[in-house]
């Protein structure tokens, strides 16, 4: 059994504390539009100014995404992307980058299909620092959380904004990592959010865990950015960073190096938004 | 059957977490949860409560037309010289199809939960519309997602749910047809969660719908078995039903689950199994996760959720009900499954020896019993479940039929 030792994420959370700063964390998809293209806006990504990343497993049917990251998907999946690929993708990143946390983000099935200690051992040994895997609520722990902490691997959880007082303890229960704050009632890239709603439920959240607090869907820009890590430990964006990339596809789907371009310029763009938090 | 000692009774899954042994669960994001541990609480208080019971069953008296008959089918009897065939004819009922019998039971669920609209998935349009029509007479305001190649594909229904004050969705993500109408819908329904109740419309989705969607199509199989005792005095010898989703099917089956009754399902194998344009996910699936539930599904080496194929659409989808998936494993029903071509052999059969037109998903279940009914006894009592009527399929079906030399 492959042991997970890394701590990426504890670090950053540490060395963004002590910057006194929120951190960016940046979701793409893998293998889109393409393995190379993905590979090299994943490398990219850390210098452009992420201080996280969110890497996409592709699947056939995202239930909580918008139409964006739905696209993304496709394209990947006809780029040829698949789990293993994916993972192959991470252990190639890991010898560019070696501090950056990369969280495996996306559904259940291809994992399940894959094996999941298969799954486990090949994350941990690929450079991976954590999962979340959207559509394993605490309900059903026993699939893939419960084996992820014994493998040391943390599993970040969800919270909605209907995550109440109640809920919260169940969700909360077996999360590691952080926890990853939904700030609107949907799906991913579609509303915005209420700056003082989130300000509440992140709140609430601290008072319930220990754990750092990203937040994330319908963060959209550097604006945005600049509001969210205020308020919180960092702000993840994505369906804004798929955009960019799907808006420099040629007619027929391809991307270039303007693909690359235009994707880590947003980035820094969106970097540049982040504020120290104010002192208490 | 498994060598393990059996329990007592295969009729009281799921468990609480709504698992059928390793099928079924909650795989659903968590802006999913709040809302279906909501269905889940008010579908446990209305189920012991006498009052829903007997509002559902003054609905089903005097709105759908329940009991459906259960009908000797003598001349199509006579034509196979084997076993006796009766029809449950729930194609009789409002609508025309057994799609009704669930819809009025969430639709008085969501009126007790002060929800005043409605959220459906519809692949044929047989769920759509009964979901409007349900709409129609409670005055909820309803809205139907379908893949915008079913929308082309059923216009009639398309034209029915309009006309009954239903609003469409046309879903274009993905392979624009049935999952990706569930898709969508299940999205929808995260950022409407104050306001909607989603009706599913089949035995899949995460729990508490495969159970419940089940105990309101359980009025099909509880009818069978009594008007099988006054006709002939005992029950049947085997049970035949289509299989999609499988809701039908599993209303059919549930009651007869723990009697010494042979249980068949027959899935759409489209242009056949090895064809790989097919909707068999037991025959040519495996187990995963999708739409909130472990089953059988059919998917690539990569866990990718793939397309399924069947002439018709209501079969039309790349899963199954996860209590079929659990009921497949333990040997209790047996599971087979019947091409495109034979299902329209079996439309036509039907029409002309009966003179009813069945849809096309129950011309599956009668085309399997073509291939088994002559070599059985003539004491031997077969009853398959007509789950819905044709007139949907005729655009689809006339063509076909003509090229076959049928008409």
């Amino acid at each position: 059994m492959t042991y997970y030792k890394e701590q990426r994420i504890k670090l950053l959370f540490e060395k963004l504390s002590n910057e006194k700063r929120g951190g960016l964390g940046v979701f793409i998809t893998a293998s889109d539009p393409s393995l190379q293209i993905s590979q090299d806006i994943l490398r990219g990504l850390p210098a452009a100014g992420a201080d996280m990343i969110e890497f996409g497993m592709p699947f056939s049917d995202p239930m909580a995404d918008g139409p964006t990251i739905q696209a993304a998907g496709l394209r990947a999946l006809k780029a040829g992307g698949s789990l293993k690929r994916t993972l192959e993708m991470v252990e190639v990143f890991r010898k560019t980058d070696n501090n950056t946390p990369l969280i495996l983000m996306g559904y259940y099935n291809p994992i399940y299909n894959y094996g999941v200690e298969n799954f486990l051992n090949r994350a941990i040994a690929a450079g991976a620092d954590g999962l979340i895997v959207v559509d394993l609520p605490p309900e059903e722990d026993g699939e893939l959380c419960l084996p992820a902490i014994k493998h040391g691997l943390p599993f970040v959880r969800l919270t909605a904004p209907t995550s109440d007082n109640e809920r919260l303890p169940v969700i909360l229960k077996n999360a590691s990592g952080f926890i990853y704050y939904v700030s609107i009632m949907g799906i991913t890239g579609t509303q915005s959010f209420a700056i003082e709603g989130v300000r509440n439920s992140v709140k609430s959240l601290k008072s319930h865990t220990e754990l750092p607090i990203a937040v994330g869907f319908g963060i959209k820009t550097k604006q945005d950015v600049s509001e969210i890590t205020r308020i919180a430990d960092a702000a993840i964006v994505g369906s804004a960073v798929v955009d960019v990339i799907e808006k420099s596809l040629d007619a027929n789907g391809n991307g270039n190096a303007k693909t690359v371009e235009d994707a880590l310029a947003l980035v820094q763009d969106l970097a540049s938004g982040i504020r120290p938090k104010p002192q208490l | 059957m498994s060598v393990t000692s059996p329990p007592n009774t295969l009729r009281e899954g799921p468990n609480e977490n709504g698992h059928f042994g390793i099928f079924g669960g909650r795989y659903v994001a968590e802006t999913l949860m709040p809302l279906i541990l909501e269905v889940e609480a008010a579908w446990k208080r209305a189920k012991v409560d006498p009052l829903f019971w007997s509002e559902l069953e003054y609905y089903r008296k005097h709105y759908i037309g329940r009991p459906s008959p259960l009908y000797f089918a003598s001349r199509l009897t006579d034509h196979f010289q084997g076993a006796k065939l009766y029809f449950k004819r729930d194609e009789l009922n409002h609508t025309g199809a057994h799609k009704i019998n669930n819809v009025m039971g969430q639709a008085l669920i969501a009126r007790r939960m002060g929800k005043t609209k409605i959220i459906a998935e519809t692949g044929a349009g047989q769920h759509g519309v009964a979901t409007a029509t349900a709409c129609a007479l409670f005055n909820l305001e309803c809205e139907v997602f379908m893949g915008a190649e079913d929308v082309i594909r059923q216009k009639p229904n398309v034209d029915r749910m309009r006309l009954l004050g239903a609003k469409i969705h046309s879903v274009t993500s993905g392979s624009a047809t049935l999952k990706d109408a569930m898709n969508e819908a299940l999205r929808y329904w995260v950022s409407k969660a104050e306001t909607h109740f989603y009706i599913i419309g089949t035995v899949a989705g995460p729990h508490p719908y495969p159970q419940m969607v089940r105990d309101f199509q359980c009025i099909i199989g509880e009818e069978t078995k009594q008007q099988m005792f006054e006709a002939e005095g005992r029950l049947p010898d085997t049970l035949v039903a289509c299989i999609g989703g499988g809701s039908n099917a599993i209303g059919l089956f549930h009651p007869f689950l723990d009697d010494d009754v042979e249980i068949i399902g027959v899935e759409a194998a489209g242009h056949g199994i090895d064809s790989n344009q097919h909707a068999a996910s037991l025959a040519g699936g495996k187990p995963g996760i999708l739409h909130g539930n472990r089953t059988y599904l059919l998917q690539n080496i990569d866990g990718q959720i793939t397309e399924a194929h069947s002439i018709s659409a209501g079969l039309d989808y790349p899963g199954i009900g996860p209590e079929h998936s659990w009921l497949f494993e333990t040997g209790r029903v047996k599971y087979v499954n019947a091409t495109d071509n034979e299902a329209l052999e079996a439309f036509a059969l039907c029409s002309k020896m009966e003179g009813i037109i069945p849809a096309l998903e129950p011309s599956h279940a009668l085309a399997y019993i073509e291939k088994i009914i002559r070599s059985l006894p003539k004491q031997h009592i077969v009853v398959m479940n007509l789950c819905g009527r044709g007139d949907k399929d005729l655009e689809a079906v006339l063509p076909r039929l003509e090229e076959m030399g049928k008409l």
